[in-house]
C-alpha cells in the first residue's frame, strides 16, 4: 500500500505562542517548532500498516525551509522518503489555499491512503482532511481511534458525542487520526542516522502548476485584522484547607450564585 | 433582510442542541434566521417547534437516508446548493467535529473563506476568535465569499424570540462521489442524565490527583449537585480513570462554562487550552504551587478527598 502522511510543523504547544505583529501570521521564527503531535500518531499508524501489509510511506509537508528539521525527525521514526513543498509565495496561506497545494502535491504521489492528524495544534481548525478529500474526490474518514485495512477496504472507528460509529470506504481515501489510536514510537539511534540519507524531494509551486496568486496573502480567502493578548486571568483568593476548605469553597460558590 | 443560514446541530437523544439556539440568537443580529436541518427521513419535524421558539423564520429540511448513511459529504453538497440559491448573508455551523467538516467541504465547493471557533460575529462580518490555548484574541474576516463561520458553544446566551417557521422541503440529490464514506454502525453509549460537556454551564473535572476510576464517583456526585457535567484531564484519561470523550484540553473538548471546577489537576498549558475561557474557575490541589491556581478565582490548597466530600455535604445542607 502506498501511504502518504501529512506532517505539519507547528510551534510547540507547551510554550508561549504568538502571532507576528507585522503581518498577523503565526510567529514561527521565534518559536520552538515541532511536529504537530497528532501527526506523529498518523506516522505511527502508517508504519504499522506498512509492517503488516507492505508498501511505502512518504511524508508530505508544506512549510518554510526550517520545516526540514521536522521532516527529518519524522523520517527518523521510519518512513521511506519525504516531499517538502516550499515556496516564498506560500507565506500567509489560508486553509483553503493550503488544501489546494497539498491536493496538488498528492495528485503526483499516487497514494492509496493519505493519513494525517485530526487537527493541528496551532490553528486547531480541523478542516484540512475534508478539504483535501473534497478536492481529490476521495473518501474522508476522520477522527479515527481505530483503523483496519483489509485489502482495499478501510474501516474506521470514530468517537461521536453519543458514543462511537464505524465507517468504511475503499481506497484511495484520506484518514485522519486521533491521539487515542496508538502510541507513537520513539526514533531509534539507527533511525536517526538513516533519516539523514533518506530521499527528500522539494517541490515549488511551479513544480505543482499552482499559480502564486492562488496562495499566500495574494490568494487568501480570509484575513486577520488584528490580534491581542488576552489579559491573563488574575488569580483570585487562595485558601489553605485547615478543616473547612470545602465549606469555604461552597461559600464562594454561593456568593457567585452557583449554589 | 437576507437570510442567515444556521445549520442545526441536534442529537437523537437531546434534540436541538443549545449551540443551535445560540447560533439562532446570533443570526437574528445579522439578518433573517433560517435553520437548515440535514438529517434522515423525518428529522425536521421534531425539531421545528424548538427552532421557532428561538426565532427561526424558516426551516429548510433536507431529509434522506443518503444524508444519514454517510459522513458529511452529502450534507455539504445539499448545503452548497442551498447557499448558491438563497445567497445568504452568512452561514453558521457549530464548532464541533461535524460542523467544521461540513464547513470545510463547503469552503472548497464555493471557493469561500472559513473561520472556525468563532466566539462573536459583527454585522460587518468581523469575527472574534480565541487562539493559542485561549491566550490570544483574534479579529478576522472572510475576504472571499460570504461569512462562513463555525461558532464555539457557550459563546453567547441564547434568548427566545418566538417565530412560526415556514418549512421548506429540499430535494436531496447526492451523487456517488458523496457516498464514499459509509456509516455501517452507530453505537450509543450510556450517557446518563448529565448535560453534554461542551454545553454544560458547570463542569467538574478531575485529574491524575483523583487517583483511580472509582474516585471519580466523588466528582460525579458534586457535578450532579451543581447540575453540571464531568470532565477529565488527559493524565486522568490516559490512566483509565475516565473515558476519552470527556477529556478537556487541546486534544480533547474545549469548554467554556459559567463554572469550571478543577480537582487534582495541575493546570498544564494543554489542559488550559480547553478551559481557559470559563467564566469562573475554582480549583482544589494539594500543591500550593500548581499552575492551576494562577487561573482560579477561588483556590483551595488541600486534599481533594477531604475538601470535595465536605463541599458536597455543605451544598446538600443549603438546598
Ligand atoms: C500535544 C499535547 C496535547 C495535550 N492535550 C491535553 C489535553 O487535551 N488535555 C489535558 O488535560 N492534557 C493534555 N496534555 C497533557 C498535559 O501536558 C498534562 O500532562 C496533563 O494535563 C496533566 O494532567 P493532570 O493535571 O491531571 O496531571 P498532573 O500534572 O500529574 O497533576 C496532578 C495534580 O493533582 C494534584 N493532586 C494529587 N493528589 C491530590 C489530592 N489528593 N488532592 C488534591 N490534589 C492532588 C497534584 O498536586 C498535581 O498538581 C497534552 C500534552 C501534549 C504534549
Ligand atoms: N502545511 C501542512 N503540511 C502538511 N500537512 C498539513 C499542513 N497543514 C495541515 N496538515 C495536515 O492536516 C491535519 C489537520 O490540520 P488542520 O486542518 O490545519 O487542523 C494536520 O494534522 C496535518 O496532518
Amino acid at each position: 500500500m502506498n501511504i502518504v502522511v501529512l506532517v505539519k510543523q507547528v510551534p510547540d504547544s507547551g510554550a508561549d505562542r504568538n502571532l507576528r505583529s507585522d503581518d498577523n501570521t503565526v510567529d514561527r521564527g521565534s518559536a520552538n517548532n515541532v511536529i504537530n503531535e497528532m501527526d506523529e500518531y498518523a506516522i505511527e499508524e502508517a508504519l504499522k500498516i506498512k509492517e503488516a501489509h507492505g508498501g511505502e510511506v512518504t511524508v508530505l509537508t508544506m512549510g518554510p525551509d526550517k520545516a526540514t528539521e521536522s521532516i527529518r525527525k519524522a523520517l527518523s521514526m521510519g518512513p521511506d522518503k519525504a516531499v517538502h513543498v516550499v515556496d516564498d509565495a506560500l507565506h500567509g496561506s489560508c486553509a483553503v489555499a493550503t488544501s489546494k497545494v497539498l491536493a496538488a502535491a498528492l495528485g503526483r504521489l499516487n497514494a492509496d491512503l493519505v493519513l494525517c492528524g485530526s487537527e493541528s495544534t496551532d490553528g486547531r481548525v480541523q478542516v484540512l482532511p475534508h478539504m483535501i478529500a473534497e478536492r481529490l474526490g476521495v473518501a474522508a474518514l476522520t477522527g479515527a481511534r481505530k483503523l483496519t485495512v483489509d485489502g482495499s477496504t478501510l474501516t474506521v472507528e470514530r468517537q461521536t458525542e453519543e458514543g462511537y460509529e464505524v465507517v468504511t470506504a475503499s481506497t484511495p481515501a484520506v484518514v485522519s487520526v486521533w491521539d487515542t489510536i496508538n502510541e507513537p514510537r520513539y526514533p531509534s539511534f539507527k533511525g536517526i542516522m538513516a533519516a539523514k540519507k533518506k530521499p527528500l524531494q522539494t517541490l515549488s509551486l511551479a513544480d505543482l502548476s499552482v499559480a502564486p496568486a492562488e496562495v499566500g496573502f495574494a490568494g487568501a480567502t480570509s484575513t486577520v485584522l488584528e490580534h491581542s493578548k488576552r489579559p491573563p486571568r488574575s488569580g483570585g483568593t487562595k485558601v489553605t484547607d485547615e478543616g473547612s476548605g470545602g465549606v469555604q469553597l461552597v461559600e464562594f460558590l454561593a456568593t457567585e450564585k452557583f449554589v | 433582510m437576507a437570510e442567515v443560514l444556521v445549520v442545526v446541530d441536534a442529537t437523537r437523544e437531546f434534540g436541538v442542541k443549545k449551540v443551535t439556539l445560540e447560533m439562532l440568537t446570533l443570526a437574528r443580529e445579522l439578518g433573517t434566521p433560517a435553520a437548515v436541518v440535514l438529517g434522515g427521513p423525518g428529522a425536521a419535524e421534531v425539531l421545528t417547534g424548538r427552532l421557532g421558539e428561538y426565532g427561526a423564520e424558516k426551516v429548510y429540511a433536507a431529509e434522506s437516508a443518503d444524508i444519514d448513511g454517510y459522513l458529511v459529504a452529502p450534507k455539504a453538497t445539499v448545503l452548497a446548493d442551498l447557499v448558491r440559491r438563497v445567497q445568504p448573508a452568512a452561514v453558521l455551523l457549530a464548532s464541533g467535529q461535524e460542523g467544521k467538516e461540513i464547513a470545510a467541504r463547503l469552503a472548497v465547493k464555493l471557493d469561500n473563506g472559513i473561520l472556525t471557533d468563532v466566539v462573536a460575529l459583527a454585522a460587518d462580518g468581523t469575527a472574534t476568535q480565541v487562539a493559542f490555548a485561549g491566550s490570544t484574541i483574534v479579529k478576522s474576516k472572510v475576504t472571499r465569499g460570504l461569512p462562513l463561520v463555525t461558532v464555539r458553544p457557550n459563546s453567547l446566551t441564547p434568548t427566545p424570540a418566538a417565530a412560526t417557521p415556514a418549512v421548506e422541503q429540499l430535494t436531496v440529490q447526492v451523487g456517488e462521489a458523496d457516498k464514499l464514506a459509509r456509516v455501517v454502525q452507530r453505537v450509543a453509549e450510556q450517557k446518563g442524565s448529565r448535560p453534554e460537556l461542551t454545553e454544560a454551564s458547570v463542569v467538574v473535572s478531575g485529574g491524575r490527583g483523583v487517583g483511580n476510576a472509582d474516585n471519580f464517583k466523588l466528582l460525579e456526585e458534586l457535578a450532579d449537585l451543581l447540575g453540571g457535567a464531568v470532565g477529565a484531564s488527559r493524565a486522568a484519561v490516559d490512566s483509565g480513570f475516565y473515558p476519552h470523550q470527556f477529556q478537556v484540553g487541546q486534544t480533547g473538548k474545549t469548554v467554556s462554562p459559567q463554572l469550571y471546577v478543577a480537582l487534582g489537576i495541575s493546570g498544564a498549558i494543554q489542559h488550559r487550552a480547553g478551559m481557559q475561557t470559563s467564566k469562573t474557575i475554582v480549583a482544589v490541589n494539594k500543591d500550593a504551587e500548581a499552575p492551576i491556581f494562577e487561573l482560579a478565582d477561588f483556590g483551595v490548597v488541600g486534599d481533594l478527598f477531604a475538601v470535595v466530600p465536605q463541599a458536597a455535604e455543605e451544598i446538600r445542607k443549603r438546598k
